[in-house]
């Protein structure tokens, strides 16, 4: 369904919990500065492990508003959702008491879930890794919370008062696009009128850190954490790991309109493809990624050159920012050639499932205020990422339509077209 | 729009039966495979007992390189999909680029995989994880592994909403059918019959306690005291009704006809449950009048308040004992994010053979003004089958399957 003949939807209100900063304000004011947040893991001690270093939010549950029973049932990515839910509650200026709760649907991407939770229960029940029969008399009693994450969307469901559609989105490092994708679709397919969508994870953690680790993924670049994130730079070695949640009130255009609310955004299109190929690699050519932005930008009726603005996945490793910059190629021509790119993970890291959602409030806020966010630490361009990655500093930059990307273990290949509702069809 | 998705290929793999047809034999004969746990001593556990996949051996289906890197659901599931693919006569080599996807439910991953790396981790240290820890332990992990199987480059996904995730898996799948894809593998496939799995859900309050296989699991008995957790589920191929005509589809399961999903209003608000909701949507969605619904496929959760729930929502939408009710998972235990898929297929074949199977165990219904075919299979002819899943947190989902043709 194309936004010309059916309900269209729009990002009417922005939450953001971001490591060097919580809230939406916060993580644009680090993004324009071009400041990373990255550092030595503070949460544990990391020397045993090759990569020491993450984006840590600086986030305190009590302070951002969350009560005690509500801290100790929750993991910190589900702290990390209805906290940020409630921001973009606030932000849309949409009474939800008001609202029919049938027809407000809410959609969490998260790829590792409770991780964090588990892994803390884990050590506990099992006395170490000690016992092979773990004991329950030493479970939190809400650790049924932890091993199914749909309880993140439940919980952002009380808060904010939704009894509409809900579901947990988990593909990966895609998840955060594609509970955006999948959330626009209940609102085109009318089965809600407004869906709380966004993601979050919270994966610094040792069983996290251990399994990157044993695939080489992250960098060992612990001599130098503030400059460790390098997408594109021909220095690069590695993702850093990072945590956080972005959550949106998506609506559907027309009441939205009706309402007077501010709009940052259509949600004008959206393409997932699998590559079919390996857990973990990448196939050069970025094919699947290729033909994913080609159905986004069909779907929201936009041709290439009216494309403004990429935001990378730009993960930082080798094959990733080769891979998608094959990829822009072989959709945009020419013009990705012309287009500035930039990756926000060179300051806030890589918070898997969350980053989607995040770079997606980086491309909406990138669009309202007229400047495009940097990548960090891009010193010396590999030769084979040879597009405007918009090194160190950030641009004034007018953008109507954003592309946002993401590729995942698993193979999923995401897009996200984000555009401003009054523009011109091609 | 174009016409309702079709069920061309059904995979199944339940504790009562590897593959549809001894699935369905045995469910028709009543058969339970609900034991005592043999996966692990549950000797020191308040809950013992589990429906467990007895026979399967992953080795004798998957090639070697795959087993180190997958959990046993990813197993499971990998021979569902490909069951279901065989089934449907599809050879995915032969689609065209990005004509096929994958759409799972996820509910805890491959949870014993990740125990083992837990243990190798705060036992040994972090340099003795597993390099496939990263995604087989991870939710996106069988949409991930049978997408690469089979080459499948289309539109994936991966849903969570506990054991609702199952259906709204499915409705995912109708989705991209009707917005173009031409087929998905949908469904669920669950396994977390592990201790570690075991202590996380015995923390839900709703297992059944006790050794007794005969009446541990009991919905809408008014014994009914919680459930026995399985492990399994089913993969269906759901295929774009042109699509499977213009290939000369050997088999047409049924159509995908209408969905609903709710979610139960915060605890303490004093508003109704959803489950009322999602049943009348997922009818207005088919287009279907209670009237032609000739079986309902329960969520059967057996808490007496959430089989109140259910029962009630049953009785206001069509009437007291007005519609069959049935929990054929009374024989498998409940398989999570794989039940729900397991009811579809069971559902289909109720379709196909015109018999509604049974419910066993629950001997006293007579509390809810419900028709529950207990017992013994009821031969009647099933045009229209509606299949309900419920998840912990308040998940409803609801599904109207029917007959093709007149």
């Amino acid at each position: 369904m194309s936004p010309t003949d059916g309900r269209r939807v729009v990002i009417t209100g922005v939450g953001v919990t971001a490591p060097g900063g919580i809230g939406a304000k916060n993580f644009w004011q680090l993004l324009t500065d071009g400041r990373t947040a990255t550092r030595r893991i503070s949460f544990f001690d990391p020397s045993p492990f090759r990569s020491q270093i993450a984006a840590e939010a600086d986030f305190d549950p009590e302070a951002s508003g969350l009560s005690p029973q509500e801290i100790r049932r929750m993991d910190r990515a589900a702290q990390f959702a209805v906290v940020t839910a409630r921001e973009a509650v606030a932000d849309s200026g949409l009474d939800f008491a008001g609202l029919d709760p049938h027809r407000v649907g809410v959609t969490i991407g998260s790829a590792v879930g409770a991780t964090t939770g588990l892994d803390q229960e884990y050590r506990a029940v099992s006395d170490g890794g000690r016992l092979d029969l773990v004991d329950h008399a030493y479970a939190v009693p809400h650790l049924y919370n932890f091993l199914v994450p749909s309880s993140f969307t439940t919980e952002v469901a009380w808060a904010v008062g939704a009894e509409g559609p809900g579901t947990v989105v988990s593909t990966g490092c895609t998840s955060g696009l594609d509970a955006v994708g999948y959330a626009t679709d209940l609102i085109r397919d009318g089965v809600a009128d407004v869906v709380v969508a966004g993601a979050s994870d919270a994966p610094i953690s040792p069983i996290t850190v251990a399994c990157f680790d044993a695939i080489k993924a992250t960098t060992p670049r612990n001599d130098d954490p503030e400059h460790a994130s390098r997408p594109f730079d021909a220095s690069r070695t590695g993702f850093v790991l990072g945590e956080g949640a972005a959550v949106f009130v998506l609506e559907e255009l027309e009441s939205a309109r009706r309402r007077g609310a501010h709009i940052y955004a259509e949600v004008a299109g959206y393409a997932t493809r699998s590559n079919a190929f390996h857990m973990t690699g990448l196939r050069p050519d970025g094919a699947e990624m290729a033909e994913a932005i080609r159905v986004a930008l069909d779907e929201a009726r936009i041709a290439p050159e009216g494309i403004d603005y990429i935001n990378a996945h730009g993960s930082g490793t080798k094959q990733n920012d080769r891979h998608e910059t094959a990829a822009f190629k072989r959709s945009l021509g020419d013009h990705a050639y012309r287009t500035p790119v930039s990756s926000i993970k060179s300051m806030v890291g890589h918070s898997l499932g969350a980053i989607g959602s995040i770079e997606v409030a980086a491309s909406v806020l990138a669009m309202e205020h007229g400047v495009v966010p940097p990548t960090a630490n891009l010193h010396n361009p590999d030769p084979e990422c040879d597009l405007d990655y918009v090194p160190l500093t950030a641009r004034d930059w007018r953008t109507d339509a954003v592309l946002s990307v993401g590729s995942g273990f698993g193979g999923f290949q995401s897009a996200v077209v984000l555009a401003r509702p009054d523009r011109s069809s091609r | 729009m174009n016409a309702h998705p079709v069920v061309t290929g059904l995979g199944v793999v339940a504790p009562n039966g590897l593959g549809l047809e001894e699935y369905w034999a045995a469910t028709l004969e009543g058969r339970s495979a609900i034991g005592r746990i043999t996966r692990f001593d549950p000797s020191d556990y308040p809950s013992r007992l589990a429906g467990e996949i007895g026979a399967f051996s992953a080795r004798e289906h998957l090639p070697s390189r795959l087993l180190p890197q997958t959990d046993r659901m990813t197993q499971l599931a990998l021979v569902s999909a490909d069951w279901s693919l065989q089934d449907a006569g599809i050879d995915p080599g032969e689609l065209p680029d990005y004509a096929a996807g994958v759409i799972t439910a996820g509910h805890s991953g491959g949870f014993e995989f990740g125990q083992n790396e837990l243990k190798a981790l705060w036992s040994k240290g972090g340099r003795y994880v597993s390099a496939y820890q990263s995604f087989a332990w991870f939710y996106a992990v069988n949409s991930g592994q049978i997408s690469i199987r089979h080459g499948l480059r289309g539109p994936s996904s991966v849903v969570i909403s506990d054991q609702a995730g199952g259906l709204d898996a499915l409705a995912q799948a109708r989705r991209q059918v009707r917005k173009g894809t031409s087929l998905v593998v949908a469904g669920a496939v669950d396994a977390s019959i592990c201790s570690w799995g075991w202590v996380a859900q015995l923390a839900s309050g709703r297992l059944a306690t006790g050794d007794d296989v005969e009446r541990a699991y009991l919905p809408f008995d008014s014994d009914a005291r919680g459930h026995v957790p399985g492990e399994g589920g089913a993969l269906l191929v759901v295929e774009d009704a042109e699509h499977a005509r213009a290939r000369g589809a050997g088999k047409v399961y049924g159509q995908l006809a209408g969905h609903a999903a709710t979610m139960d209003p915060r605890p303490g608000s004093g508003r109704a449950p959803g489950i009322e909701r999602a049943i009348e949507g997922a009818l207005r969605d088919a287009g279907v009048s209670p009237a032609e619904v000739d079986v309902v496929f329960a969520d059967a959760a057996a808490i007496p308040e959430l089989d109140r729930a259910e029962a009630e929502a049953i009785t206001k939408t069509f009437g007291p004992h007005a519609v069959p009710v049935t929990a054929p998972k009374t024989m498998t235990g409940r398989l999570y994010s794989g039940a729900a898929p397991l009811d579809v297929a069971a559902a289909l074949l109720s379709i196909r053979d015109g018999v509604i199977p049974p419910t066993i165990g629950t001997s006293r219904a007579d509390r809810y003004d419900i028709d529950l075919v207990v017992g013994t299979p009821r031969p009647a002819p099933v045009r229209t089958a509606l299949v309900l899943a419920r998840g912990h947190g308040g998940f409803n989902s609801a599904l109207v399957v029917r007959a093709v043709g007149r």
